[in-house]
This record gives structure tokens, C-alpha cells and sequence, in this order.
């Protein structure tokens, strides 16, 4: 089907986008993944890019969905692994990805993401008093 | 200019993107286009098959590998016999759209390519053809 999984890692989810990205795929991408940031209510998301050739207007506009989305349910984004040749490309196209984290791989990704979340801490403890 | 190869797809639905863009980065990667032009040129595809598909319901595209002088490249056509385009001046323009997107998708494979044409009228269809040369 055409859909990508989405992986739950503690308090954040991550996606490792590994094929040819159409119109549909993106767009079930951005509701899965703000459904599950509802469900589970993790406080990161991170979207692994690197093997991704292309990105263009749409896609480039559903990533920055993801992150306005994810920001209303108190969740940070951070795009990893971008390759130069698609970064120069969408700069070009005149959708330079302003107000998306990017990073430039996994591990510095989830250092942002953690870094964020330690900055920005009191929501968590609300979630922790609030029985259900 | 001289013709060296020539291909043709329709194009009726979404996924057909993903065989196009496949397509053209072979004959791309044939000529010996290097990466970032190869992006430039398959980003520009995806742009101008999604409004052929959105606008047109569709249509045909047309790879060829062009030569002139000592340049090779990669020009493709993408005809249409959607609603046409009324006003071509805004729907070059930067931020215009009727779709309530980005309306970047012309403008931008504009500059992604080393040369654009864009032919439309109401009622007769929209072609759009683009050239990337290996180096250009
Ligand atoms: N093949 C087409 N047939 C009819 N109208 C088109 C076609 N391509 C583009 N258009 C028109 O030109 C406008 C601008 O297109 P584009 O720059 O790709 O931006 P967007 O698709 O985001 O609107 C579209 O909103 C549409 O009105
Ligand atoms: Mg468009």
C-alpha cells in the first residue's frame, strides 16, 4: 500500500522515507504521522530524507505541514539527511524549507531534537500529572 | 538541432510520475548529466506532471536526447488537452495559483532548466517544453 511506516522510539517517531515519494504517499505520510503524534503523544518527529532524489513544491510543502502540524501538538520536527543536489534544487525552486529543522544525519538529528525537548520540559511534566 | 533518441509516456495517474522520473534520470545518466543538473531536471518533471494531472487529467510526454553543437541534453514536451491557460503572464508568476498551492511549479521548473517554452490556450491545451543540457 502506499504508505510509509512510521517507528515510535521512546518519546519521538521516526520515518525513513527509503522509496520514490508521489503526491499520495506524502499526503498519507502527513496524516499518519500527525494521528500518531496524537495517539502517542510523542514530542519529536524525525523524517530521514537521505534517500530521497528528489523533493519538489508539493512534497517540499507537506514537509513543512509535518512541522506546522507536529508544532500544534507540541511535538518538534527535524528533517535529517538532505542531499546537497535536493537542498540546491528546492533553493532553486524557491521553496528553501524555512521553518523545517533540518540536520545532517540521524544522530545529530535526535541531539537536536533532545536538546529541544530538555530546553522546553514542562509540558511532559503536565501529561505525568493528568491521570486518564 | 538533432534528435538522437526518442521516447513517449502517457501519463494518467499519480504514480506515474515515479516511471517518468525513472525514464529521464536513464537517459539523463546515458548523457553523462551529473547529479545536481540530473535533480534540477527530474524536480522540474515532477512539477510539470502534477499539473498536467491536477489541471489536464492528464496527458503525454515526450524524452528526447537533443544535441547542438558539441551540448547534449535532455528536452522534454509535455502536452495537454486540458482547459488551456488563460493568463500565461500570472501563471509564470511566482505564488499565483487556482489550485491553492504553492505556485511555484512553473516559475521554478523555469529556472531549474536550461530553456522553457510554454504554449496554452483556453480550450486547447497546454504544452510545455524544456530543455537541460548536460552542463548547462
Ligand atoms: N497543464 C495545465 N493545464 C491548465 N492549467 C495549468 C496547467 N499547468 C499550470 N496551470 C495553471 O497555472 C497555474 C500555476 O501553475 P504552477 O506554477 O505549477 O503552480 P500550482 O500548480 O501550485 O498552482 C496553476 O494554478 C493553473 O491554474
Ligand atoms: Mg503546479
Amino acid at each position: 500500500m502506499d504508505r510509509i511506516p512510521i517507528l515510535k522510539m521512546g518519546q519521538f517517531l521516526l520515518v525513513t522515507i527509503q522509496i520514490d515519494l508521489y503526491d499520495r504517499i506524502a499526503l498519507n505520510l502527513e496524516t499518519d504521522l500527525v494521528q500518531m503524534i496524537h495517539k502517542t503523544g510523542a514530542r519529536g518527529v524525525l523524517i530521514d530524507i537521505s534517500a530521497v532524489s528528489i523533493v519538489d513544491s508539493f512534497m517540499g510543502r507537506i514537509l513543512g505541514n509535518i512541522a506546522t502540524m507536529s508544532k500544534i501538538l507540541d511535538a518538534e520536527t527535524v528533517v535529517v539527511g538532505m542531499q546537497p543536489a535536493v537542498a540546491i534544487t528546492l533553493v532553486e525552486l524557491g521553496l528553501p524549507l524555512n521553518g523545517v529543522f533540518t540536520a545532517l544525519n540521524v544522530e545529530r538529528g535526535m541531539n537536536l531534537l533532545q536538546s529541544r525537548l530538555a530546553s522546553n520540559p514542562d509540558e511532559e511534566e503536565d501529561e505525568d500529572d493528568n491521570p486518564e | 538541432m538533432i534528435t538522437l533518441n526518442r521516447d513517449r509516456l502517457l501519463i494518467h495517474k499519480d504514480q506515474d510520475v515515479v516511471i517518468l522520473r525513472n525514464r529521464v534520470k536513464e537517459y539523463a545518466t546515458k548523457i553523462g548529466m551529473g547529479l545536481v543538473n540530473q535533480t534540477k531536471l527530474i524536480t522540474g518533471t515532477s512539477e510539470l506532471v502534477r499539473n498536467m494531472l491536477r489541471y489536464a487529467q492528464g496527458g503525454e510526454v515526450l524524452i528526447e536526447v537533443v544535441s547542438r553543437g558539441r551540448e547534449n541534453g535532455i528536452r522534454l514536451t509535455f502536452s495537454d488537452r486540458g482547459p488551456g491557460i488563460a493568463d500565461l503572464d500570472k501563471a509564470m508568476q511566482d505564488g499565483f495559483s487556482t489550485g491553492r498551492s504553492l505556485g511555484l511549479g512553473l516559475p521554478g521548473t523555469k529556472r531549474l532548466m536550461s530553456e522553457f517554452s510554454i504554449k496554452s490556450a483556453p480550450g486547447e491545451g497546454t504544452t510545455v517544453t524544456v530543455i537541460k543540457w548536460k552542463n548547462g
